[in-house]
């Protein structure tokens, strides 16, 4: 007899888990959008955010059904991070549209000559955000543990980031529009390695029961 | 008011002052056979005074065997006897000079399926204060009013207490029962799946009744409803085969227990 409500359970996982490759593949092609100056390709991602935040509903309805049903221990634990995983990824998402937006607008003006070392802040990110849905996959809480210092190194690498640009439109303030697609885009960049770390959180609790939300800030 | 006679036990008296979580019953080594069939195994286990603690497993597991420990019921069976303590407030309830009828009063219980006299709503309630001594009608009065007001039925039954207790719905058969369980005063009372056989709305008042009731009783409860046991208690035991497997805080219990097979049970993989 077929255990319905861990088929449930298994159902909820695995979409949870589409919808991260979609977010991630998001994420990949609006970098490369944005460093290859794709105008198309930018334009794609945009339109494909709709998919990523249809998934949030329907994780959403699936997870306040199991919910119903009263689940506990493990089961209990997995249904709200599945939640919780879902709204950062539809967050992560969002970040891309973001960046996508700024390809979008970044590939119409001439290239502001500046060098910015966004490809390994983009590489930090995405590998935060890899490192974090392998962690919920394998349900491994020392990965996840692991990947959340590294959100500190993309942090420093925005600020810098922001510190360059801001010196660059003070001496050259024909750049400044194109300055501020590139100071929201390296934001935006933070802003996923922050969900990267906020899944990484959710898998700590979901493998150890132990909660760790902003116990190691310094 | 006057005073009200109510005999008083030894073992009563030398209670020991423990703080509301402290340990009062404490099981220590138990083992209980039927015959040569051992259902309780070596269990110990320490419940804190006025916290609602859940015995939960599967049938058979002796959750209900271990509860009827608690107030001797099991010495009816003749085929019954135990190894091991169990000390209520300090004090071994299998010792020797222990009066049984006195220990069930400190320790009262309902159960599964409520069991009211077929007398009226008030005689239900005034039986067992009468027995233990109180027989002045005014005092009677007082108490049946204060049993019924706390076990939450007094504003639905205070027009009728002289109708028959039968003529009730089954929550208010079963909360009635609560009432004649408290009028006693018993220091614990013991609930064998109290509401398994009510509909959601008599159990949620069963259930905040208990919540209400932890605050001047100890309550151990056997539910085979997780939620139920989630939702009320503030610790839970989960027994096997005999076997206490784990025994801790409910919260943990439920969102995070340390043994696979306690996991097993609570997500419904058996039992």
């Amino acid at each position: 007899m077929e255990n319905h409500f861990e088929a449930g359970i298994e159902e909820l996982r695995q979409k949870l888990l589409v919808m991260a490759s979609h977010a991630e593949k998001s994420v990949n092609e609006a970098v490369q959008a944005l460093m290859q100056r794709d105008h198309d390709l930018a334009l794609r991602v945009k339109a494909d955010d709709d998919i990523i935040d249809q998934f949030e509903v329907e994780i959403d309805e699936m997870a306040i059904l199991l919910l119903t049903k009263a689940p506990l221990a493990t089961n209990l634990r997995l249904v709200t991070v599945a939640m919780k995983i879902s709204q950062n990824l539809e967050r992560i998402g969002d970040e891309a549209t973001k960046i996508a937006k700024r390809a979008r607008d970044l590939s119409q003006e001439p290239p502001v000559k500046i060098a910015l070392d966004l490809p390994h802040m983009a590489n930090l990110a995405l590998a935060m955000v890899k490192d974090a849905l392998d962690a919920f996959v394998h349900r491994d809480a020392a990965a996840a543990r692991a990947l959340i210092p590294r959100d500190k190194e993309v942090d420093a690498l925005n600020k810098l980031a922001h510190h360059q640009l801001a010196e660059y439109m003070m001496a050259n303030p024909e750049t400044i529009a194109r300055c501020l697609h590139w100071i929201v885009a390296a934001k935006s960049l933070e802003r996923i390695a922050d969900h990267a770390k906020n899944i990484a959180e959710e898998v700590v609790y979901l493998c150890d029961a132990q909660d760790i939300r902003h116990t190691l800030k310094n | 008011m006057a005073e009200i006679s109510m005999p008083k036990l030894e073992v009563a008296a030398a209670k020991p002052t423990l703080s509301p979580a402290g340990p009062f019953i404490q099981i220590e080594s138990l083992s209980l056979f039927y015959g040569t069939s051992k259902a309780l195994k070596n269990i110990s286990v320490s419940l804190g005074e006025k916290v609602v603690t859940a015995f939960i497993g599967p049938s058979g597991c002796g959750k209900s065997t271990l509860l009827r420990c608690l107030n001797r019921m099991n010495d009816l069976i003749d085929s019954v006897h135990i190894e091991g303590a169990i000390k209520i407030g300090g004090h071994d309830i299998y010792g020797p000079e222990v009066d049984v009828i006195e220990l069930r009063k400190r320790v009262g219980m309902v159960f599964q399926k409520s069991n009211p006299f077929p007398k009226s709503i008030y005689e239900n309630v005034a039986y067992g204060l009468r027995l233990h001594g109180v027989k002045n009608k005014f005092d009677l009065d007082t108490r049946i009013e204060e049993s019924l007001t706390a076990s939450a039925l007094w504003d639905e039954v205070k027009d009728r207490l002289h109708s028959s207790a039968l003529g009730l719905s089954g929550g208010q058969q079963q909360r009635l029962c609560i009432a004649r369980a408290i009028a006693i005063k018993p220091e614990i009372i013991l609930m064998d799946e109290p509401a398994s056989a009510l509909d959601p709305i008599a159990t949620a008042r069963i259930e905040d009744l208990i919540l209400d009731l932890k605050k001047e009783f100890t309550i151990v409860i056997v539910t085979h409803n997780m939620q139920q046991a989630a939702r009320i208690s503030d610790q839970t035991a989960f027994f096997y085969i005999g076997e206490l497997v784990e025994f801790g805080a409910t919260r943990k219990i439920f969102t995070n227990p340390a043994q696979k097979r306690t996991e097993d049970y609570v997500s419904g993989r058996f039992g």
